[in-house]
């Protein structure tokens, strides 16, 4: 049913893009049929490291239907080919990376052919028939191995595997080791995911001769970025690219890269006349292809006193980059690892070394908290370690480090300064909410009968909402990242929204027409509000980084108060008045005290258009815009707290109860921040509990369907209690944070935490991810119960 | 070598030929248009293919075009009559159970079929009713929501009306 009237910001209404979803007529890339399309199968390395002696390609070109069989060889003829990192730290070894490889593959998937034939089908028999005459190289999967000498060089220009060291450090922390009571020590691994949108991949591409104009639909998060990389990559030039990001099925980061998929799809377009060019992957083909996450081997020392004061932190890190630099590779286990280490704690000296570390495997990127779900691993794990340790309740030590509300603004000794924070209430929410204190009671008494539960808390910071572009750009950034907002007014009333955000599930559709409803006092469905198709808009970053509310909102909010400013100049004129007198307000311009006589928001938007009775310096028409650089980055937080139970007996873990308070500044829409919570609360828990993407010894990705990995049902899951506290940003009018993420932030830490407590009557430190049960069953069994 | 079909999809009779190792899946996308069943993965894990086929829930991806020969099938496009939802499809978008909609058909057919053979589910029986379809925005959390909400809509519109309880959370 429609609603007439305005639709105020913080509404838990529903989403006005559902209809299209909830009856099948979503448009996502393979729903596109465009007449003529040829499809495009890409043969990829069985190898994980292998010399590419010959290709022959008779077979394939001969058989049914094929139009085409493209080489990396064809493709360097034109000039085309490489695909290059987007953030570059100093120093950084940079691999080539030729979208379909010439003379050597270095992971299984590596790209080596593309087949163009008149059905999916017939280009998928035919890859089978291309003759690739690989000669088998020894490869390296695990990153610690890649950097022991000797190991093989996925590249031979870059000694040790290694693309990068970087280092942040603040504070004296060889002094606070020195001085500490004790150093607590621990090897956390964070172990490498794959992000599974239910949607995989995809891309069409199709290039008109006569005009020169290619376009390129791909289900990515980024197509402005898209297209400029593409601009760069293919030699052509960008006034004549279009890139359109459809419906898009889930992403996590996942589709934050330029992909040497959409090269070589739109590269083939410009090579076959006339034909539009489609690539679909099978989701065994998408495991492959696209980018894993996570990835760490962390080596952690805190420096601590014994009533429980953590004074420093040193954090060796070695992180996987797969076989190249993905556009956001070297960003994701540096500056959105390193710079949040402080976590919710007062930890004046840290020091963090990080080694970016090339192996045989698929290039590693941004999956859903991107850096920052491994940092609040290593801090709340540690600060559950260290409480083992000094026999300290979890919430107390909690307390104790927590930075105090009246240290905000806080700079961290790595360099951030956090917009605003109250902790301590967010977990004493999640305290009492769980009944705390009850349930470490019922906790001892079950142990007395043989039943293990354990209670896990996280409370996290996040970093996100990225971000000003002076600081993404000085620490290697290639792009800005500010975001575009055109709120354009039509004659009839009617508004559209073009954002430069690029959504993917989120609901900015609904959430940004909240923010015009409320503050122009229009109905939700006079607005429409546009992304995606960089024709359309014509300018912006896209979504990633919990960054849509933070930078997009705010970008929507400052053009629709621009658009409200003109309305009162407008009107000032048209009522004969003062601009300082005239008020907007409900949808009204009036002077104030004299409401009677008001023009309405429809009434100015034709005045705009007729544009006869004006201000001689004002321009006719309704339509303002803006890009907007955040002068910070946001730091949302929280508290999230789990009860699990272990059965002994098979090592499995149940999540009996999970509660998460979250502050992510003021609420939008509380439904839709509802929904990013349990979603990444999900994908959180599973990373505790059962996912992990495994390459065996010869570069094999041994979970390799998705009948082998993890991804939880409905099963597996517990019901997901959210709660909030509201701790406004002031780093942008609107006082938002961001939310996409932080569910996954915390909820790793908080399950694994919630097992590890439950086997503390078994002395056991730590175990590594994810707790399956065989790991969890063995570790039971062999330490035994103390 | 094709084989010849003829099959009923959302009450529309239909004559075809179709290549034996086609998936039933891309028979009804390609070759029908009706691209609202969507394939997810390789494996049969996902469900995002799930229709209706002679009354049952089954995985478009794992039945031939061709044994869908004689077969009544019904999917997400049918779902809606003249124009007026399903309370499974109104129930979802109510209770914010879909974020990038993938899933969603699928979801919904599978929810359907449950609520036929288990009209009133508990948590429980409704995740168990569930497992064969994988979302990865939700957590499932709002999903079971919107279950239980069309469950007690769909059995407040066969009983008496009005009085409806507040579905839980």
């Amino acid at each position: 049913m429609a609603v007439e009237t305005p639709t105020p910001f913080g509404q838990a209404v529903r989403r006005k893009e559902d209809p299209r979803f909830i009856t099948g007529a979503g448009t996502y890339v393979d729903d596109i049929v465009l007449p003529g399309t040829l499809f495009l199968s890409i043969v990829r390395s069985p190898y994980g490291h292998a010399r590419i002696k010959s290709i022959n390609a008779e077979a394939a070109r001969t058989a049914p239907g094929v139009e085409a069989v493209f080489t990396g060889q064809d493709m360097q003829r034109t000039g085309v080919g490489a695909v290059p990192p987007g953030w570059l730290l100093p120093d950084i070894k940079i691999p080539n990376h030729p979208a379909l490889a010439v003379d050597k593959v270095r992971f299984q998937g590596d790209a080596v052919a593309a087949v163009v034939a008149t059905s999916p089908a017939a280009a998928d028999d035919a890859a089978e028939l291309l003759d690739v005459d690989y000669e088998q190289l020894p490869a390296v999967v695990d990153v610690e191995k890649a950097l022991a000498p000797g190991a093989p060089l996925v590249h031979d220009d870059i000694p040790n595997n290694t693309s990068f060291v970087w280092r942040v450090a603040g504070g004296d922390v060889d002094r606070a080791f020195r001085e500490a009571d004790r150093v607590v020590e621990q090897r956390l691994v964070n172990q490498r995911l794959i992000p599974n949108a239910i949607e995989t991949r995809g891309t069409l591409a199709r290039f008109e001769r006569s005009t020169d104009q290619l376009t390129l639909w791909s289900s990515t998060q980024i197509p402005h970025l898209v297209r400029l990389l593409l601009a760069l990559t293919l030699n052509h030039p960008e006034h004549h690219l279009r890139v359109i990001s459809p419906d898009v099925g889930g992403a996590f980061g996942s589709k934050l890269h330029y992909y040497p998929d959409e090269l070589i799809t739109a590269w083939v377009a410009k090579m076959v006349p006339g034909r539009p060019i489609k690539w679909v992957p099978s989701r065994s083909e998408d495991y492959q292809a696209t980018i894993h996450g996570r990835g760490h081997v962390d080596n952690v020392a805190f420096a601590v006193m014994n009533d429980g004061t953590i004074t420093g932190m040193r954090v060796d890190t070695v992180a996987d980059l797969g076989a190249y630099l993905s556009t956001f590779g070297p960003l994701v286990p540096t500056i959105l690892f390193a710079l949040i280490l402080s976590g919710a704690y007062r930890i004046p000296n840290i020091e963090c070394e990080v080694k970016g570390v090339l192996t045989n495997t698929v290039m590693v990127d941004a999956y859903r908290g991107a850096g920052r779900p491994e940092a609040t691993y290593v801090v709340e794990r540690m600060v559950d370690i260290v409480a083992g340790e000094l026999g300290m309740d979890r919430a107390e030590i909690r307390r104790k480090n927590f930075i105090p509300p009246d240290d905000f603004p806080y700079h961290a000794p790595t360099g951030v300064i956090y917009d605003s924070g109250n902790y301590a209430p967010a977990l004493e929410k999640a305290l009492q909410a769980i009944g705390y204190d009850e349930l470490r009671r019922v906790q001892d008494e079950a142990r007395l009968q043989g039943r293990y539960l354990g209670i896990g808390l996280s409370s996290y910071v996040e970093i996100c909402g990225l971000a000003p572009s002076h600081i993404a750009v000085g620490a290697g950034a290639q792009a800005g990242v500010w975001e575009s907002a055109e709120v354009r007014v039509l004659p009839t009333g009617k508004v559209t929204v073009y954002s430069g955000a690029c959504w993917h599930g989120q609901g900015h559709d609904t959430g940004f027409s909240q923010i015009v409803s409320s503050e122009l006092g229009v109905p939700m469905e006079d607005i429409e509000v546009v992304h995606g198709d960089t024709e359309t808009v014509q300018y912006g970053i896209g979504t990633f980084g919990s960054r849509s509310a933070a930078v997009g909102g705010v970008a929507v909010h400052a053009s629709v108060q621009k658009v409200i400013e003109k309305c009162r100049k407008l009107a000032a004129h048209m009522l004969e008045a003062n601009v300082a007198d005239v008020v907007y307000q409900n949808g009204k311009a009036f002077v104030a005290g004299s409401p009677d006589r008001a023009h309405t928001f429809q009434e100015l938007a034709l005045a705009a258009f007729l544009a006869n009775n004006r201000p001689a310096d004002m321009e006719p028409g309704l339509s303002e815009t803006t890009l907007y650089d955040p002068t910070n980055f946001t730091f949302p937080f929280g508290t999230h707290v789990c009860v699990v139970e272990v059965d002994p007996k098979t090592g499995s873990v149940s999540v009996v109860r999970y509660l998460a308070v979250d502050d992510c500044g003021r609420i939008i829409n509380p439904l839709l921040k509802d929904g990013q919570v349990h979603g990444g609360v999900a994908q959180g828990i599973a990373q505790a509990l059962y996912e992990q993407a495994v390459y065996n010894e010869d570069g094999t990705l041994v979970t390799g369907t998705m009948a082998d990995y993890g991804v939880p049902t409905a099963i597996e899951l517990p019901p997901i209690e959210t709660e909030a506290t509201v701790t406004s940003s002031p780093v942008n009018p609107l006082g938002v944070k961001g939310i996409g993420e932080a569910g996954t932030i915390a909820s790793t830490a908080c399950v694994a935490n919630a097992v590890m407590d439950a086997l503390r009557p078994f002395g056991i430190r730590h175990i590594d991810m994810p707790l399956t049960p065989e790991t969890v069953w063995r570790a039971m069994h062999q330490e035994g119960e103390s | 070598m094709k084989v010849p079909i003829s099959l009923t999809v959302n009450g529309r009779h239909y004559d075809a030929e179709v290549e034996p190792r086609q998936l039933l899946v891309y028979f009804l996308r390609d070759d029908l248009g009706l691209t609202g069943t969507h394939v997810g993965c390789d494996t049969s894990n996902c469900g995002a293919c799930t229709i209706h086929m002679d009354g049952l829930a089954v995985k478009s991806c794992t039945v031939f075009a061709a044994q869908a020969d004689g077969a009544e099938l019904t999917t997400i496009e049918g779902v809606a009559k003249d124009g007026v939802l399903h309370p499974v499809q109104e129930a979802f978008w109510n209770e914010h159970g879909l974020q990038c909609g993938f899933c969603t058909p699928g979801m919904i057919m599978s929810t359907i079929a449950l609520l036929d053979r288990i009209p009133s589910p508990s948590p429980d029986q409704i995740r168990h009713g569930i497992e064969g379809n994988l979302c990865r925005c939700t957590g499932y959390h709002n999903i079971v929501n919107s279950i239980q909400a069309a469950a007690q809509a769909m059995s407040s519109e066969a009983a008496e009306p009005a009085g409806a309880a507040v579905p839980a959370r």
